[in-house]
């Protein structure tokens, strides 16, 4: 191990940063986010006159932002110049612009073909999943942000807990009062049936459809597209039997459910699993009136 | 510090599944994942889950393919667990309402893979990973279970006697990815890993970016053995240009591989004149990559897979994810034109040391998943086996950490009965060089009582970040990739010595670098320089064992190919490899395999197909 101990006594963490007295950790930080300003603009410099000499590069202007770093607060733009290969993806673009230029530059990725849905963001105004945005389709300079809509907590990553909430405000799991009797037996479900659904499963909770949304946007309690998609999967799955549907329909017919939906279509349009969302959306409000004249 | 019975370490289908089985069994349990459940990778899964659900069908079966699938280095007390309790789990997902794809009559569709004796693959289309993820994820939701979502586990908690088997693990130390916060998380029953693959050791790669053996690694410096490293699965259908996995489910549809003469080399050029497409994986992807390197390969580089004759509606039906994939991330459509493809790493066979019910040499500390090794897989695994042993051993691993009683294993674990050590005398200097963190095994624990133990863990933990954050010095990205260059290049489907040996050099370079690593991000937000810096160093330490296992490993088995050792060597070999930390320095055991089911013994057969 290092000598390098911190000499930080055993109770101290990171929040002593906010004490009037800088530790020597404190100092040491100072110290490097100065260099790293400095280095910041030695590297816009040095990036300027690769993409002079280089015709075969992508402009990137990428959001940047970080709650403590000097420098970061005010939010601002960098520009990164990214030798383009065939196939490139704004993701590519990104890792390539961390791993090469500013290791600090931070959004979330991992599976890099479209199904964890981490790294929904906002390209060239439009909510996109870099990892299937091709670059050879943007206008450049290409701008990257974080989603709008949501609070941004470093560079082009969101706090995405309103969503998870909205998410599983829904009873979002299969509910049903009888199963078949034989051990190891499945239920049966028709073929007409899993297609009905089979859209709705495909969501990947990128939140691409909530950010898109002006709904959501002005009413913070509105459930959203995603999760309203996720009721319309259960609703929708002839395994639950109607008396369970009767209580989801209850669910999104709330004051703050499907009603609010003035079907634009944003969702839809920013789906990047092609998900119908609208229609969704309006088959559960029919649903819910013909389940309401039921009781008439 | 949080406190909880059972800590579960990573969040995709193993952990959700010893999530549930461990609350189910009355544990207050939590799940600590770098991700949100829902970005973990078992969601990328297509084919398929085996399972012995029909008449006409038996788990004997299912377990003798295998066997063989295994080329013999499967456990067969494990093996035999995995084929008998598949059924009843897969019906499980179906009454947690997963939407599996459908026959006629209503019931769940399977569907043929390579290596199986019976069309065995329950399905839902070609994304049956994420069908079972996000199922898995609602029973979570539901239960309440407890989920700390982007944190990331650092290192165990483990008490630090000499010998491994004696050693407890105490819970983990974890880093908060939105706060910065290091924090300690005490299990009062026990801690079940449960991080999935370790393909980022590997540049082409069908893993994701997480997927960097965390688990693995740090089991590793406690003192848990990492077992059978050196087999690694090249899946034969992978995206050249990115390693998106083209699912075994299209040459189970009836998905064929040409040449670039148009040959169907695998009939054609004698590989497996029985099974063609549907060889076991190691034997499609050697294959594969003779045809390219006897120059009949497309562009020198791949082969093509046909699926056009399947006519739209099937492909449309059974396949459509595939379509998807094809289009965005190597712009061709499957629908007018073959797929280009090559082979492409894809999941390791090896993993942490552990018994039937997922329990490691160190006392309260489990695994299950990718991460672990049982073993199922042996020397290869057969596609649709993975889906089925997260949810059994998942299952499995959560009840006997919540502390129910299941009885003897018979798998053993640690240095008992027949080991030996190695005898084998590396030329290259292999072995951690000092510098790059601390290790559980490594002693400093002076604390004995488990809130002391998980404290001390903390402080050092705590005095790591801080190291990494105020330090000047060079950047972990091109250290890994450095890493994941000369594995690619030299412990891919081919393997030689020499260049075996050179590639550790090349990691002893890298290990010798990273002793200068520094985050030059200084923030406490959301710091993924530091998150990546921290997994460098688990892709060392893995990279390094499975290096060693391969070099010592003189035969051919399964996916492990050596030019000089053409053959398999029974005699010799019917044993399992072992790496343990021994203070950094590599120590290489064996132990024997289990071959002794419940009512028969599986011989070693010639392996064709």
């Amino acid at each position: 191990m290092s000598t390098q101990t911190p000499t930080q006594t055993e109770e101290s963490s990171e929040t002593d940063a906010e004490t009037d007295v800088p530790s020597k950790g404190d100092e040491r930080r100072d110290e490097k986010r100065r260099r790293a300003a400095e280095k910041r603009a030695r590297r816009q410099a040095e990036e300027a006159e690769k993409a002079a000499a280089d015709e075969e590069t992508v402009e990137l202007k990428v959001f940047r932002y970080d709650p403590e770093v000097e420098g970061k607060q005010e939010p601002r733009f960098d520009t990164f110049h990214v030798p383009f290969t065939k196939g490139m993806t704004v993701l590519d673009a990104l890792m390539y612009s961390r791993d090469t230029y500013d290791s600090s530059l931070t959004f979330r990725h991992s599976c890099r073909q479209a199904v964890c849905g981490s790294d929904a963001m906002f390209v060239n105004g439009g909510q996109k999943l870099a990892c299937k945005t091709q670059i050879s389709e943007l206008e450049e300079p290409i701008r990257v942000e974080p989603l709008p809509h949501a609070e941004v907590e470093k560079d082009l990553v969101v706090d995405l807990e309103h969503f998870y909430d909205q998410m599983e405000a829904v009873e979002p799991y299969f509910q049903t009062n009888e199963y078949p009797d034989g051990e190891l037996e499945e239920q049966r479900q028709t073929r007409e049936n899993r297609e009905k659904i089979k859209m709705s499963t495909r969501c990947i909770w990128c939140s691409a459809c909530m950010s898109s949304c002006n709904i959501a946007a002005g009413d913070n309690e509105y459930l959203g597209p995603a999760a309203i998609n996720k009721a319309y999967r259960f609703a929708m799955d002839e395994r639950e039997g109607e008396d369970i549907k009767q209580k989801r329909l209850e669910i999104i017919e709330q004051e703050h459910g499907v009603w609010r939906c003035q079907t634009q279509f944003s969702c839809t349009e920013v789906c990047p699993k092609d998900i119908p969302l609208t229609e969704h959306i309006q088959e559960l409000k029919r649903e819910a009136v013909k389940n309401n004249l039921k009781f008439w | 510090m949080h406190e909880h019975d059972v800590i579960v370490v990573g969040a995709g289908g193993a952990g959700l599944r010893a999530a549930i089985a461990a609350q189910e069994a009355g544990a207050d349990v939590a799940i600590v994942s770098k991700l949100h459940p829902v970005r973990s990778h078992t969601g990328a899964a297509e084919g398929g889950i085996n399972a012995a659900l029909r008449d006409a069908d038996s788990w004997e079966d299912h377990a003798y393919d295998t066997m063989k699938g295994s080329d013999y280095l499967g456990d067969a007390p494990a093996v035999e667990a995995l084929c008998q309790e598949s059924p009843e789990e897969v019906i499980q997902l179906e009454h947690w309402g997963m939407p599996f794809s459908r026959e006629e009559d209503g019931r769940v569709s399977q569907r043929p893979f390579g290596g199986l004796s019976f069309p065995r693959t329950t399905y839902a289309g070609a994304e049956t990973g994420h069908q079972m993820l996000h199922t898995m994820y609602e029973q979570v939701v539901k239960r309440g279970i407890t989920v700390y979502d982007e944190w990331h586990v650092m290192e165990l908690a483990v008490t630090d006697e000499e010998d491994p088997a004696d050693r407890t693990c105490h819970g983990v130390v974890a880093y908060d990815i939105q706060s910065g916060e290091v924090s300690g998380f005490r299990a009062e029953n026990g801690v079940i890993l449960a991080t999935g693959g370790m393909g980022q050791v590997f540049d082409h790669t069908t893993n994701a970016v997480a997927n960097t053996g965390d688990g693995v690694a740090m089991a590793y410096r406690a003192g848990v053995p990492m077992e059978d490293m050196e087999f690694i699965q090249f899946h034969p259908t992978t995206l050249p240009s990115t390693g998106v996995l083209i699912s075994e489910g299209v040459r189970g549809e009836g998905g064929i591989l040409y040449n670039e003469d148009g040959e169907r080399f695998m009939f054609e050029h004698g590989y497996a004149n029985n099974d063609g497409e549907l060889a076991s994986r190691d034997v499609v992807s050697r294959a594969e990559l003779t045809e390219v390197n006897e120059g009949r390969g497309i562009e020198d580089e791949y082969v093509h897979l046909d699926m056009r004759h399947l006519g739209e509606e099937r492909i449309l039906d059974r396949l459509e994810n595939i379509l998807h994939l094809a289009e965005d991330f190597e712009g061709a459509d499957g629908l007018t034109e073959p797929m280009p493809v090559k082979p492409g790493q894809h999941y390791a066979m090896g993993g942490i040391e552990t018994n039937e019910f997922g329990e490691t040499v160190i006392g309260g500390l489990y695994a299950a998943g990718e991460c672990a090794c049982a073993s199922v897989h042996g020397a290869n695994r057969l596609g649709g086996n993975a889906l089925p042993e997260l949810i059994v051993f998942g299952k499995r691993a959560g009840r006997h950490a919540a502390g129910e009683e299941m009885g003897e294993a018979e798998v053993t674990t640690g240095k008992q009965g027949d080991w030996e050590p190695a005898d084998y005398e590396f030329e290259a200097e292999v072995g951690e060089t000092g510098g790059q963190g601390p290790a559980a095994a490594d002693g400093g624990a002076v604390a004995t009582d488990p809130d002391g133990v998980l404290e001390a863990e903390v402080e050092r933990s705590e005095a790591r970040v801080e190291e990494l954050l105020s330090r000047e010095g060079r950047n972990h990205a091109e250290i890994r990739s450095k890493v994941q260059e000369t594995m690619t290049a030299n412990v891919n489907v081919f393997r030689e010595e020499g260049r075996l040996e050179e590639t550790l050099d090349d990691l002893h370079e890298a290990r010798e670098a990273y002793t200068d690593v520094a985050v030059s991000d200084p923030s406490r937000t959301f710091n993924t320089d530091l998150i990546h810096t921290m997994e460098t160093r688990n892709i060392l330490d893995i990279a390094e064992a499975l290096t060693v296992g391969a070099l010592a490993r003189e035969e051919f088995r399964g996916a492990h190919w050596r030019k000089e050792h053409q053959e398999r060597k029974d005699e010799d070999w019917l044993k399992h490899t072992l790496v343990s930390w021994n203070d950094g320095e590599p120590e290489l055991w064996y132990k024997p395999t289990i071959l002794e089911g419940e009512s028969k013994t599986y011989e070693p057969k010639n392996r064709s197909y």
